[in-house]
């Protein structure tokens, strides 16, 4: 016989599972504290350009999110670029209501911080983007940020 | 007599934690979002404010058309060769009368030193042009620029540009801002075909 099995029926200690609520409470308060609310459900098909001249946003409080590609449901809403502001298409005349919208939810001395977010797929051709920039100048909203992912966009352009 | 006190079953508690855990881990995200920061110019104003006279020698231009093809300085360029034509054309390091003309400028930390100080680069592209072309132009210039004012700061502070950060760094960032001011103009796009 091994040296292992000693004896015949020795009855295992049953793990203590009393810690268990701890690990997972702990578990739970990094994942609060690390992540943020999901902003908005997507309705444009986004994927973003590539640059490696990029800086990140600093305060989440101060970005609004502007998003433009096109509709994921091609069969109803077809396959133009549209801009989608909050949870819904929008014009991009809307754009003004939902930057002063925005910059009313800030307190006061932010206001100036705020920064726009374009959140644009690459694909999409820069006459609609022009229209939108046009907009945040009238709106004087005039910090902004090209989200891209990090990469060599010489080599992301050559590649298609 | 003292009652018994009952003891209070916690074994249901992982299962709370684990449900409230996993809702926070499907309604979050946790990247952080990155880009090319810019600022947009202010509309003008109901006046036309006055044409500002710039001399041919100091503007780059840089056009983009709907088939995402470069033309800088009236020729057909590879988006590769972007960013040396740009520095070059920033720095003038020849005195190339076609390059812009230098001026002496007294900076905090250097002294007198030339710099290109009225040049302008002008992007200009379709509005066919696709978004990507548009980040990878408006990445180049970014690059060249931020490369020059590396190059220039590793030299002087011996630290990169970015690396200058804080209260204490302010006056040395104006200055290497100073000699390499970073002037990108955007022209409206036009529908130029080609």
């Amino acid at each position: 016989m091994s040296k292992f099995r000693k004896g015949g029926k020795k009855s295992v200690a049953a793990i203590t599972t009393a810690s268990l609520p701890d690990i997972i409470f702990m578990l739970l308060f990094f994942f609060m504290v690390t992540t943020v609310m999901r902003e908005v459900d997507l309705k444009v098909d986004y994927k973003p350009a590539t640059a490696n001249q990029t800086k990140k946003l600093e305060d989440k409080a101060l970005v609004s999110y502007i998003y433009i590609g096109k509709p994921l449901n091609k069969k109803i809403f077809g396959t133009v670029p549209r801009i989608q502001l909050n949870d819904s298409f929008a014009e991009p005349e809307e754009i003004r209501d939902y930057i002063a919208a925005k910059r009313e939810e800030l307190k006061e001395i932010d206001r100036p911080k705020m920064t726009v977010s374009l959140k644009i797929d690459k694909k999409v051709e820069m006459g609609i983007v022009t229209d939108v920039k046009q907009e945040l100048r009238k709106a004087s909203a005039l910090k902004i940020n090209y989200s891209t992912t990090e990469g060599d966009p010489i080599k992301a352009i050559s590649g298609y | 007599m003292a009652r018994e006190i009952q003891e209070i079953n916690a074994g249901s508690m992982a299962d709370i934690a684990f449900l409230l855990l996993i809702f926070f881990l499907v309604s979050t995200t946790m990247d952080t979002d990155s880009g090319i920061l810019t600022k947009l110019p202010p509309m003008p104003e109901e006046t036309p404010d006055e044409q500002v006279d710039v001399k041919e020698r100091n503007i780059f231009v840089v056009l983009v058309n709907r088939n995402d093809q470069l033309l800088v300085e009236g020729e057909l360029m590879d988006i590769k060769d972007l960013r040396v034509a740009a520095k070059e054309f920033i720095m003038n390091p020849s005195d190339d009368p076609d390059l812009p003309a230098k001026e002496i400028v007294e900076v905090e930390y250097f002294g007198p030193v030339e710099v290109t100080k009225k040049h302008v680069i002008s992007l200009q592209n379709d509005r066919g042009t696709s978004y990507e072309m548009y980040i990878a132009v408006q990445n180049e210039i970014s690059a060249a620029y931020n490369e020059l004012r590396d190059n220039l700061s590793m030299s002087k502070f011996d630290v990169k540009f970015e690396n200058l950060t804080g209260d204490d760094n302010k006056d040395k960032r104006d200055a290497v801002e100073d000699i390499i001011p970073r002037n990108i103009s955007e022209a409206e796009p036009k529908n130029v075909g080609g």
